[in-house]
């Protein structure tokens, strides 16, 4: 049994965000992560990983930068990492980059007993999209937004999230799980995790690698294989800037009633 | 790889609405996004349709979706799908869909819309846009939206008034970009929209009764899904309707030298106010309230007519999910939080203070009303 888990380098988006003057993202002035709910996946595999002994292959696609990330999660337990990297995968929307992971998770090989992992969605952009996608690219089984994952022989048992409640779903191996914040707390590199994880294989897969995989097409992958196209992109308008009151004793609070009543607000 | 898509785009037609429902029950999201396919079906000159997926009988839950503006209702009945199976589901969806061909195919972004909708448009190779909150077709109306929201100088800019595609606009980066994507060149073209974003019609029940229900045939066996739901819970504890509230008092990191206390003070304003306590992500992720709370990019999108933020600092993040409230109020201790640039009052202050003198002085005025 193996584990692959997805992972995506993201742009911390809970600090300060730069936007370049033309609306786009300044990724350079910024700091990166790993996507949390990816490192939920992560530290679900190692859980797994502690219970079976399982081996852990992280995955990512990405500039070569990532590969840092790689290392980090190698040094928390994960046994082998591959970047995925290439210009032609460049401009990706979320239906060619599902295309070319699941091409290179197919490159690795997925057999009978295996998991593959993904984060539930990616805080830069937040779509959801790319795991379930890759399932559908794989004819993987798909469970998204698992809160709790027990294995047990061949089938995987999930708690999977509503809104309002949730599902417990059986499913068989080999699957693809989506995991969310409350599965789990991911753990530190530790020490030694840190002297080994050089010693760990890391490959890169680019376009010469994968290009012969029946995923791999130029019409399905990149900018041009991509189905969505950017329109317009543009930064919404500062709201007209509203009336800071004087004080915040009962006098301004007494104040801020009656201007709620006057303009019929409550 | 689907041929499918290789066909000419042209020959799709009609705009469709995935009607989720639970336990029989539609959905709120469904009517929501009826009404505004409707909006998108006249604006194409095309017929409005429904796609209602459930167990024997769910037919009958049909004709509701007709009141809000569907002109036809596809149903397709099996008790392997009277609870939601993304393997069931895709494979009745994309069936019905290479058979009938909508041009634009519009879902909910519940958890379970968000599990399906890729599923799909992997399989039928179109593009999918997620978490949509605002589509247009007509490039005019598109514009006006653009003079709205935007800072684009959008009469700087050319215009090419003949385009039908869907534009379908969302927030990136936790909100901090807006984006408008668009599919030109496979169909259907497909977006999620997010809950409590869409206005909702009113209902009509001589519509409702014009609605016409079609079972279109698919074929649907074990062999298809290779997941089995074993049980489906729901939480005990009764959740907080944020997205239907008109007063929202929401609570962040300021609360936090006394949790309780300042949750405390927030449930009275609230109750004051006639409305519901929500939360910042910080919030919820110290586990001071329940997810169903969370008000921001990851939480729900809220326009009440007043929201109260009570020690909350105004992530981008947050601001994404409260920023089209009526009226918002505002206090916190540092006068150069960013919840204040959109604030239409603000209080500098400590809101373990000023919330009970608040609450204190908006009873004394409505009482005295």
């Amino acid at each position: 049994m193996k584990i692959i888990v997805c992972v995506k380098q993201v742009p911390d988006t809970s600090g300060k965000v730069a936007v370049n003057p033309d609306g786009t993202l300044n990724r350079a002035s910024m700091q990166t992560i790993t996507n949390p709910d990816d490192m939920n996946a992560v530290e679900a595999a190692l859980k797994l990983k502690d219970e079976t002994g399982c081996k852990v292959i992280v995955v990512t696609m990405g500039p070569p930068p990532a590969a840092s990330m790689l290392r980090e999660l190698m040094a928390m337990g994960a046994d082998e990492g591959v970047l995925v990297s290439a210009r032609e995968f460049g401009g990706s929307d979320t239906y060619a980059t599902s295309q070319i992971l699941a091409a290179a998770i197919d490159t690795i090989g997925v057999e009978k007993d295996d998991v593959v992992m993904c984060g539930r969605q990616a805080i830069d952009g937040d779509t959801a999209q790319v795991g379930p996608q890759i399932a559908e690219k794989l004819g993987l089984p798909q469970v998204t937004y698992a809160a709790d994952i027990h294995k047990d022989g061949e089938n995987i048992t999930v708690k999977r999230m509503l809104e309002d409640g949730y599902m417990t779903i059986k499913v068989q191996t080999p699957c693809l799980l989506t995991c969310i914040k409350e599965l789990n707390n991911p753990r530190y590199m530790s020490i030694g995790g840190i002297y080994e994880t050089y010693n760990k294989p890391l490959d890169t897969f680019d376009f010469d690698k994968l290009k012969d995989h029946k995923l791999i097409d130029p019409s399905t992958i990149g900018l041009k294989g991509s189905p969505t196209n950017i329109f317009k992109s543009f930064t919404p308008p500062q709201k007209g800037v509203g009336v800071m009151l004087e004080g915040s004793g009962k006098e301004t609070c007494e104040e801020l009633a009656a201007i709620l009543i006057k303009k019929h607000i409550i | 790889m689907s041929n499918f898509n290789s066909a000419d785009i042209a020959a799709f037609k009609d705009v469709w609405v995935f009607c989720e429902q639970r336990e029989g029950k539609l959905m709120p999201t469904d009517f929501e996004l009826i009404s505004k396919g409707r909006d998108l079906a006249n604006e194409l000159g095309v017929n409005l349709c429904g796609l209602l997926l459930g167990g024997e009988g769910i037919e009958a839950a049909a004709k509701e979706l007709g009141g809000y503006g569907a002109d036809k209702v596809y149903v397709c009945e099996s008790p392997m799908l009277s609870v939601y199976n993304t393997d069931a589901y895709a494979k009745v969806i994309c069936d019905v869909i290479e058979d009938l061909k909508p041009e634009a195919f519009l879902i909910g972004a519940t958890n379970i819309g968000r599990d399906l909708a890729p599923r799909c448009a992997a399989r039928l190779h179109t593009g999918l846009c997620a978490d949509c909150t605002h589509l247009d077709i007509d490039v005019a109306n598109y514009i006006q939206f653009l003079r709205e929201a935007s800072t684009l100088d959008v009469d700087g800019q050319k215009w090419d008034m003949a385009d039908r595609n869907l534009k379908m606009t969302r927030p990136a980066f936790g909100g901090h970009l807006m984006a408008t994507i668009i599919c030109p060149r496979f169909r259907p073209c497909m977006a999620t929209v997010r809950p409590g974003v869409m206005k909702k019609n009113p209902f009509d029940q001589a519509k409702a009764d014009a609605c016409v229900i079609e079972k279109p045939s698919f074929s649907l066996s074990e062999a298809d899904v290779k997941t089995e739901v074993t049980e489906v819970v729901k939480a005990a504890k009764k959740l907080v309707d944020l997205i239907g509230a008109d007063f929202i008092v929401s609570v962040g990191r300021g609360i936090s030298k006394d949790v309780e206390g300042g949750i405390k003070l927030a449930e009275e304003l609230a109750a004051e106010l006639g409305g519901v306590v929500g939360g910042s992500r910080a919030t919820i992720d110290s586990g001071w309230l329940s997810a169903d709370h969370q008000v921001g990019q990851t939480g729900k999108t809220v326009h009440p007519k007043v929201y109260v933020a009570l020690g909350i600092s105004g992530a981008i993040q947050h601001k994404a999910g409260m920023q089209d409230s009526e009226c918002i109020i505002a206090v916190n201790k540092n006068d150069t939080a960013p919840i204040f640039e959109i604030a239409d009052y603000g209080i500098c202050g400590d809101l373990f203070k000023v919330t009970p003198l608040l609450t204190e002085a908006i009873r004394a005025a409505k009482a005295a009303k």
